[in-house]
């Protein structure tokens, strides 16, 4: 088999984590040689309930989308780190917000690499405005992953957000790079 | 030219109804359909097309009817409970014989079940679920883009056959996205309604001198309407009831034989590395995607196996499947639900060679490992395996 890297993108209905998955796919397909699926999963609830995207980019076509190897895994909520690190792999990459997860047990941090980064707090108080949390988070995960070429990406985050939240997005696209370049360099974040 | 779409298969169905030339639509919300209408609501008043929010399931079913007897081409869709909801009013469709495309993105049952989850738990309720003797057309397609092609022939079916025409699809194919190709209408065949060839006053909507007399259009706009009287009763050639047999019999015959007549141009199926098979996996929709999966793995193993994938559901692929009885030793039958098409099988095989099933109704995905699993040991019983890991991601009032 060739190349293949497995997403995670997860959160509570209402945070924006599916869309975070999709531009990440979007990338994938318009902007660079590579075929991507997304697979979302969501429960009954409108908001709050847990939602997950998983994305699957690779240099074959995917025939069944089935991530049984998560390489990167982000999430926003507890109930959904407890929920779906199932399939991680080991040494998987997992990025999450502390002031909303809190409990990572120890063997976790042995077993994969799990880097603390306040998202949702960034995004809001940093950027100005909450609803930039998963461009942000995109921009950490392809700083910290290299999965995809950064202006890949950022051509899909253009594509999809409004015209009018463009440069905000941008500003949050640029330091979550940078956040993640920085994650990359230093190791996982130590306890 | 057309032009690539990162879609789910809710979305590039709706997307592929509007290029096959949907002129109608009329729905009710419900998951893990809603993309359909949620695309077709942005798509369809741009291009100047009606759409509409019914305020039920029936209305809607109800609206496409009238919509298509004022002759363009409509659709609905739905999912499991809204489908039930439906099967009168497509029975009136079945036998006033009006075009209508019927999409059912499948979820798990009965009730209300699982709305979030996949399942293909409605094969029968789509072959059966309306009463009385009728014919039925249902298409499954197994990817994304094999949902806009097949969504423009289950277009072109309708049309040409004065039919229903089931889209199946389920909560898996629906949310999966993928990269796909939306050809322009030039590209692709596109069937339009036969006209009626004689003025209004000698017009019969059922007449005896065709074996699918062409519908005209009950209303028009411009007023040139064909003005006929259609009932759900069993009627004559003018549309009015009868009680007269040989009126009834030769109408309910000819509702079978308009299909059946032309059943090579209405079966499609795939066959996948079938030449030297002696197991063959039988799978339609996106569980045939794990079994292409799992029978690539078992043929690294050496094992002989391929799959005969049924795209047109129903009327059933009698001839394939009887034809599977000569060139294998034993079929598989995978399906997520606890076993439909395969009784189906079961007839037509009667018992020449085994028949195994890999049937699931959990509200998840059959796993390629399952299916596998069942190649390489027939016998044994690969019902969903689980650790406890995976168990609690389940946990919750979801």
């Amino acid at each position: 088999m060739g190349y293949r890297y497995e997403l995670r993108f997860g959160g509570v209905g209402g945070q924006g984590s599916l869309t975070a998955g999709t531009m990440i796919a979007e990338a994938a397909v318009f902007h660079t040689k590579y075929y991507a699926t997304q697979v979302p999963t969501y429960t009954s609830q409108v908001r709050g309930g847990k939602a997950k995207a998983d994305i699957i980019i690779s240099d074959e076509p995917i025939t069944f989308s089935e991530t049984t190897n998560v390489d990167f895994f982000m999430t926003t909520h507890q109930s959904v780190y407890d929920a779906y690190r199932g399939d991680l792999k080991e040494g998987a990459i997992i990025l999450v917000d502390p002031a909303l997860v809190k409990n990572i047990p120890d063997e976790d941090r042995k077993k994969y690499k799990v880097y603390e980064y306040p998202l949702i707090y960034t995004a809001k108080h940093e950027i100005g405005n909450v609803v930039t949390m998963n461009v942000l988070a995109v921009g950490v995960c392809i700083g910290l992953t290299h999965v995809l070429d950064k202006e890949a990406v950022r051509e899909a985050i253009k594509d999809r957000v409004p015209p009018a939240f463009l440069d905000l997005n941008m500003k949050a696209y640029d330091l979550g790079l940078e956040v993640g370049e920085k994650f990359r360099k230093e190791g996982p974040t130590k306890k | 030219m057309g032009r690539i779409a990162f879609l789910d298969a809710n979305a590039a169905v709706a997307e592929a109804a509007v290029i096959a030339g949907c002129g109608f639509y009329a729905g009710y919300p419900i998951t893990p359909s809603s993309e359909v209408p949620e695309t077709l609501a942005k798509i369809m008043p741009e291009r100047g097309v009606p759409f509409i929010m019914m305020e039920d399931e029936i209305a809607s079913i109800n609206a496409c009817i009238g919509a298509s007897a004022s002759g363009v081409k409509a659709m609905t869709c739905t999912s499991g409970p809204g489908l039930s909801l439906k099967q009168e009013a497509l029975g009136e469709a079945c036998i006033m014989e009006i075009p209508l495309v019927l999409v059912d993105v499948m979820r798990g049952g009965p009730s209300t079940g699982l709305p979030t989850r996949p399942s293909q738990a409605d094969i029968m309720q789509a072959r059966w679920g309306t009463h009385g003797d009728h014919p039925i057309i249902a298409i499954s397609p197994c990817n994304a883009q094999e949902a806009i092609f097949e969504t423009i022939r289950a277009f072109n079916l309708a049309e040409k056959f004065r039919q229903p025409v089931y889209i199946l699809t389920d909560g898996l194919l629906s949310h999966l996205h993928a990269k796909v190709y939306l050809p322009d209408p030039e590209e692709v065949e596109i069937v339009e309604r036969a006209a009626p060839t004689v003025p209004p006053e000698e017009y019969y909507p059922f007449d005896y001198n065709y074996e699918i007399p062409p519908l005209a259009p009950w209303w028009t706009k411009d007023g040139k309407s064909y003005r006929y009287h259609m009932s759900s009763l069993n009627h004559d050639k003018t549309g009015f009831p009868t009680v007269v047999p040989p009126f009834i019999q030769w109408q309910e015959k000819r509702l079978i034989s308009k299909i059946m007549n032309h059943i090579d141009e209405i079966e499609k199926f795939e066959y996948y590395k079938m030449d030297d098979a002696e197991t063959c996996v039988i799978a339609y929709g996106s569980v045939a995607e794990a079994a292409r999966v799992a029978i690539d793995e078992a043929r690294k193993a050496g094992i002989k196996v391929g799959m005969f994938r049924p795209i047109t559901i129903w009327p059933f692929a009698e001839k394939q499947i009887r034809d599977l009885r000569e060139k294998v030793k034993r079929i598989i039958v995978v399906e997520m639900n606890l076993g439909q098409y395969i009784l189906e099988v079961q007839r037509a095989v009667a018992e020449k060679i085994p028949i195994y099933g890999v049937l699931q109704a959990a509200g998840i995905p059959i796993r390629p490992i399952q299916i596998l699993e069942k190649i390489k040991n027939p016998e044994k019983s690969v019902e969903i395996c689980m650790t406890e890991e995976e168990l609690k991601k389940f946990g919750g009032g979801e």
